[in-house]
């Protein structure tokens, strides 16, 4: 029972609820903003603490591995970053702003959570702390659109955690046990692997954890939610949730069901390519740019989805450097999007026309970002796409690779075009669009971020790279 | 010293950008960069030893150990010549541009981020180093093509920008899944290494690897039938694109042709060589009598250029040492040539505003100088001896007809020559047309080419004629280069 292994999340927990707390007594929502972003420095510090530690806690639940380490830092960067830019934003909700910090805040406790656990309950616990602050989140707005967002999210995501929580179940009533190292013992040379029910149990389980990483079939909340949800909160959706999801795919599949991976290494393949097609394919006629985003991240999950097929050393550190690049990317071109929508009033993609002119710097951090989610160098983007696909040709998924490339050629034509409004077409007035500086702030850091890892993309590789072995080893 | 060369344009980009506001200011300092950056060429250029074939001004960093990719560059007689091609059309291209107006800064910007991909390209030594310089080219040309290029109803900017984007997308996408198949099956992106080592493929066939990083030179250089973003492209870009795409761009294909396929799979080029011919003979002959049909000016030199590529790749058909200096030289001859004759087209419609060759003609005594200087390239693009088109052609024919391995090759040789009586069709009727016969009087009042108009003419002009006089200026220095790949080649 060795609390100081929990402390990240523990500190990230008590911030969230001192900011409630907060909220009855302030009266300007700034100053909330501020102490959120700098009480994250306190899980951060506990989290820098802990790096090269090597320990489980509590029964054996939590484990703290250089795997759960990179995502406490990745989870809190996306924080702070969502909750810097939502400062413009937060004057649209009347009422709670505080509330709408604690709860992203507790969302990112639940997903370090779920990232620091090998246990099916606590994975499921925490899965469930996280889907519920951001059934709530999505439905912020109060407004027509918002209110179906949140609805839509929270009967679809009851289901799928229904469907994942029988398929626990299931493994459990055959294995015994529900911790995943120990599910892999009882498995091992036995005929269970064989048994239709396993196999259901497993299929139940990969729903919950498909459903959050919005690939197909299960993609059919996001263009829904990303569009009716608070611009902060579709950020913090589709970074966040995307990487603990694939976290607790990662591990749940190697420690759990590492005996089989060639079974599962072929469902992940086929739904990566169909992942990747219908993301593309939909993708293209959007007009609205916030439904457009969620359809280029059921792609972009089909294309991390190739380094869940790719088995062996390379393709976790794979996955995981391709969400480091993603985080930086979609947050940059999320937050243009808030500070330029804010201004506009308006998501449709045609409204952005000659954002060059009207938000210079905006623009071309958008531009970047759709040119990292395209693979086009010189960014993260690029080198995430080339990794995964070095890494899959060396596994022997040829096939995959050239699905994958094509389907990049393809997405190339609708990311080019949010850049072909913004820097060729004639904006309708000249008006500047300007941001505060916490906006500002963190969108440089996202889209240095792109351009910093196009250039060296060894200091995220290596991080990449030592996670991924610490949680096989 | 190549570093620099390399990335002197993209410190330029970064100045020419934030630092200026009037476009005069702008475009002084995009040509102070190209001018230093030609300079540092022609110093380079200067100190290469010519003696020796190895690889020379290496400058190796290891960049991402864990999957061996090095920040590796160096120069040798095949890359040397494409060096200066790009710095001298560099310099010619913001010359060009004097007058462009609209978001100066940007195109400026994108123009010199353009220089530092193609420079990377030529000297790259790093597989993946090169696949990522190649693609940095895409968002400079199209953002160049679809801005400033010819509007609606005179050409489609963005139609062709995007066909480019595309079909040069599609092309790298194969070339990424070769190169990494290259890697599995031998651990290294080391073009050195590779070109040195007998590939033992895993995951794909040999000749499936090859042809799948083909697939990306093929888009490029171009090659029948994934040629058909280049007409539009190159008629509906600005003036100095179509000069740097006809110019440089084109040569990534042939140099990637002769560096990669011919230096890394001489086996699979040796096997396939028929039919490598019998692409280079399609293009040659389909891309000269297509010609002959144009009425707009730069589409008909824009086909010119498919026909003018096509005796690249008949030179590496030929599988022998005169061959494949023939495809160099004929690499930058056709890039001054055809440069200058974008060029000369562009001044040409900025004072007639025409292209048609139709409304064109007697334009010889308004435009004196334009029309000498077209003379030129049209005679140089033929390849009438004393200029150096002839000289790089005769190569290619020469070595095409003598080759020892290709079968039936002096089919192919006589075919080539075939296209070159094409060429000279249309050449002559073009300047005919444009320049000669009656005067018109629409163009009564039409003014010749400035003095800084006529200076990237005249250098150009001056170029093709100095290679075409004395062509082992370059020949030498290329002759170095392509020896060992013709060893491996034939040995």
């Amino acid at each position: 029972m060795d609390p100081y292994l929990l402390a990240p999340e523990l500190s990230l927990t008590g911030l969230a609820l001192a900011l409630i707390l907060l909220d009855l007594v302030v009266k300007r929502k700034g100053v909330l903003a501020a102490f959120a972003v700098l009480g994250l420095g306190a899980p951060l510090v506990f989290s820098i603490l802990l790096w090269g530690e090597r320990g489980t806690s509590f029964a054996n639940i939590l484990i703290v591995d250089e795997f759960s380490l990179f995502f406490k830092f990745l989870l809190l960067g996306v924080a702070g970053a969502v909750i810097l830019s939502s400062v413009d934003y937060v004057a649209k909700f009347r009422a709670f702003q505080g509330e709408f910090y604690a709860l992203i805040l507790l969302s990112t406790a639940g997903m370090m959570l779920v990232a620091a656990t090998q246990e099916l309950i606590t994975i499921f616990v925490a899965l469930e702390l996280v889907s519920v602050c951001l059934y709530v989140l999505a439905g912020f707005l109060r407004d027509p659109q918002s209110s179906e967002a949140s609805l839509k999210y929270l009967l679809l995501g009851a289901v799928a955690a229904a469907v994942m929580v029988y398929g626990m179940a299931l493994v459990f009533g055959l294995t015994g046990t529900t911790y995943l190292d120990q599910i892999a013992v009882s498995l091992r040379g036995t005929d269970l692997a064989r048994s239709p029910a396993l196999i259901v149990g497993i299929i139940f389980i990969a729903v919950g954890f498909g459903f959050k990483i919005a690939a197909v079939p299960f993609q059919a909340w996001v263009p829904d939610v990303y569009q009716g949800a608070p611009t902060p909160v579709t950020a913090y959706l589709s970074v966040a949730s995307k990487a603990a999801g694939f976290a607790v795919i990662l591990r749940v599949f190697y420690l759990a069901f590492g005996d089989f991976t060639t079974d599962w290494s072929l469902v992940f393949a086929v739904l990566s390519a169909v992942s990747m097609a219908l993301g593309n394919l939909v993708a293209i006629q959007q007009t609205d740019i916030k439904r457009f985003l969620g359809y280029s991240s059921i792609a972009q999950a089909g294309f991390i989805m190739i380094g869940l097929a790719t088995i062996g050393e390379e393709g976790p550190s794979r996955v995981l450097f391709y969400l480091g690049a993603y985080a930086f990317t979609n947050l940059a071109a999320f937050i243009a999007i808030i500070a330029i929508s804010h201004k506009i009033n308006s998501d449709r993609i045609d409204d952005y026309a000659g954002m060059a002119r009207r938000a210079p710097i905006l623009a071309i951090c958008l531009a970047l970002a759709m040119i990292s989610l395209t693979g086009i160098p010189p960014t993260a983007g690029f080198w995430a796409k080339v990794l995964l696909f070095q890494s899959a040709v060396g596994a022997g998924l040829g096939w995959l690779v050239i699905l994958g490339v094509i389907n990049s050629v393809v997405s190339a034509y609708y990311y080019l075009r949010v850049v072909k409004v913004m820097f060729l077409q004639a904006p309708p007035t000249a008006e500047r669009i300007g941001a505060s500086p916490p906006v500002w702030a963190s969108v440089a850091v996202s889209t240095l971020g792109i351009v910093t890892f196009g250039v060296v993309p060894g200091l995220l590789l290596r991080l990449a790279e030592s996670a991924a072995r610490s949680f096989r080893g | 010293m190549l570093s620099a060369i390399i990335f002197l344009p993209l410190v330029g980009a970064v100045v020419v950008a934030s630092l200026f506001r009037d476009y005069r200011q702008v475009r002084l300092a995009a040509l102070a960069f190209v001018v230093a950056d030609f300079v540092l060429s022609l110093v380079l250029f200067g100190l290469f030893d010519r003696a020796s074939a190895d690889v020379q001004f290496v400058e190796r960093i290891r960049w991402i150990p864990s999957v061996n990719v090095q920040y590796f560059l160096g120069v040798d007689g095949l890359n040397l010549p494409m060096i200066m091609l790009t710095t001298l059309l560099g310099v010619v291209a913001v010359l060009v541009s004097w007058r462009i107006e609209v978001r100066p800064r940007e195109y400026y910007a994108w123009l010199l981020v353009l220089q530092t991909s193609v420079l990377g390209v030529f000297c790259s030594l790093d597989l993946l180093m090169f696949f990522l310089f190649w693609e940095l080219e895409l968002i400079p040309m199209f953002l160049l093509i679809a801005i400033w290029g010819s509007p609606p109803p005179l050409g489609r900017r963005e139609y062709s920008a995007m066909k480019f984007l595309t079909f040069t997308l599609l092309g790298s996408a194969f070339m990424l899944v070769g190169i990494l198949a290259l890697y599995f099956s031998t651990g290294t992106f080391d073009m050195l290494v590779l070109s040195q080592t007998t590939v033992r493929p895993v995951l794909f066939t040999l000749p499936a690897i090859f042809w799948l990083i083909f697939a990306g030179f093929a888009v490029k250089l171009p090659t029948i039938p994934l040629h058909t973003w280049l007409p539009d492209a190159h008629t509906d870009a600005p003036t100095a694109v179509s000069v740097i795409l006809a110019g440089v761009l084109l040569k990534m294909g042939g140099y990637g042709m002769i560096r990669v396929g011919a230096g890394i799979f001489p086996g699979v080029v040796r096997d396939f060589a028929w039919l490598l011919a019998l692409l280079a003979v399609v293009a040659v002959l389909y891309g000269a009598v297509v010609t002959l049909r144009q009425r707009d000016l730069k589409r008909l030199i824009a086909y010119s250029s498919v026909s003018h590529m096509g005796y690249v790749l008949l030179g590496i058909a030929a599988l022998n040492q005169v061959g494949l200096s023939g495809a160099s030289l004929q690499m930058f001859t056709h890039g001054t040539i055809t440069g200058l004759l974008f060029a000369l087209v562009g001044l040409l419609y900025d004072k007639a505003h025409t292209r048609q060759l139709p409304e064109l003609g007697g334009l010889v005594s308004r435009m004196p100088f334009i029309a000498v200087a077209m003379a030129i390239a049209g005679l140089a693009s033929l390849g009438l001896p004393g200029l150096s088109g002839f000289a790089a052609e005769f190569l290619v024919f020469t070595g095409a007809f003598s080759s020892p391995l290709l079968t039936g090759a002096q089919l192919y040789a006589i075919l080539g020559v075939v296209g070159i009586v094409i060429t000279a069709g249309y050449i002559l009727w073009m300047i005919q047309r444009a320049f000669f016969g009656p005067a018109r009087e629409e163009f009564g009042r039409v003014p010749d080419a400035t003095f800084l108009e006529g200076i990237p003419v005249a250098a150009l002009v001056i170029a093709t004629v100095v290679i075409g006089v004395y062509p082992a200026l370059l020949t030498d220095v290329i002759n170095m280069g392509v020896a060992p790949i013709v060893a491996r080649l034939l040995g």
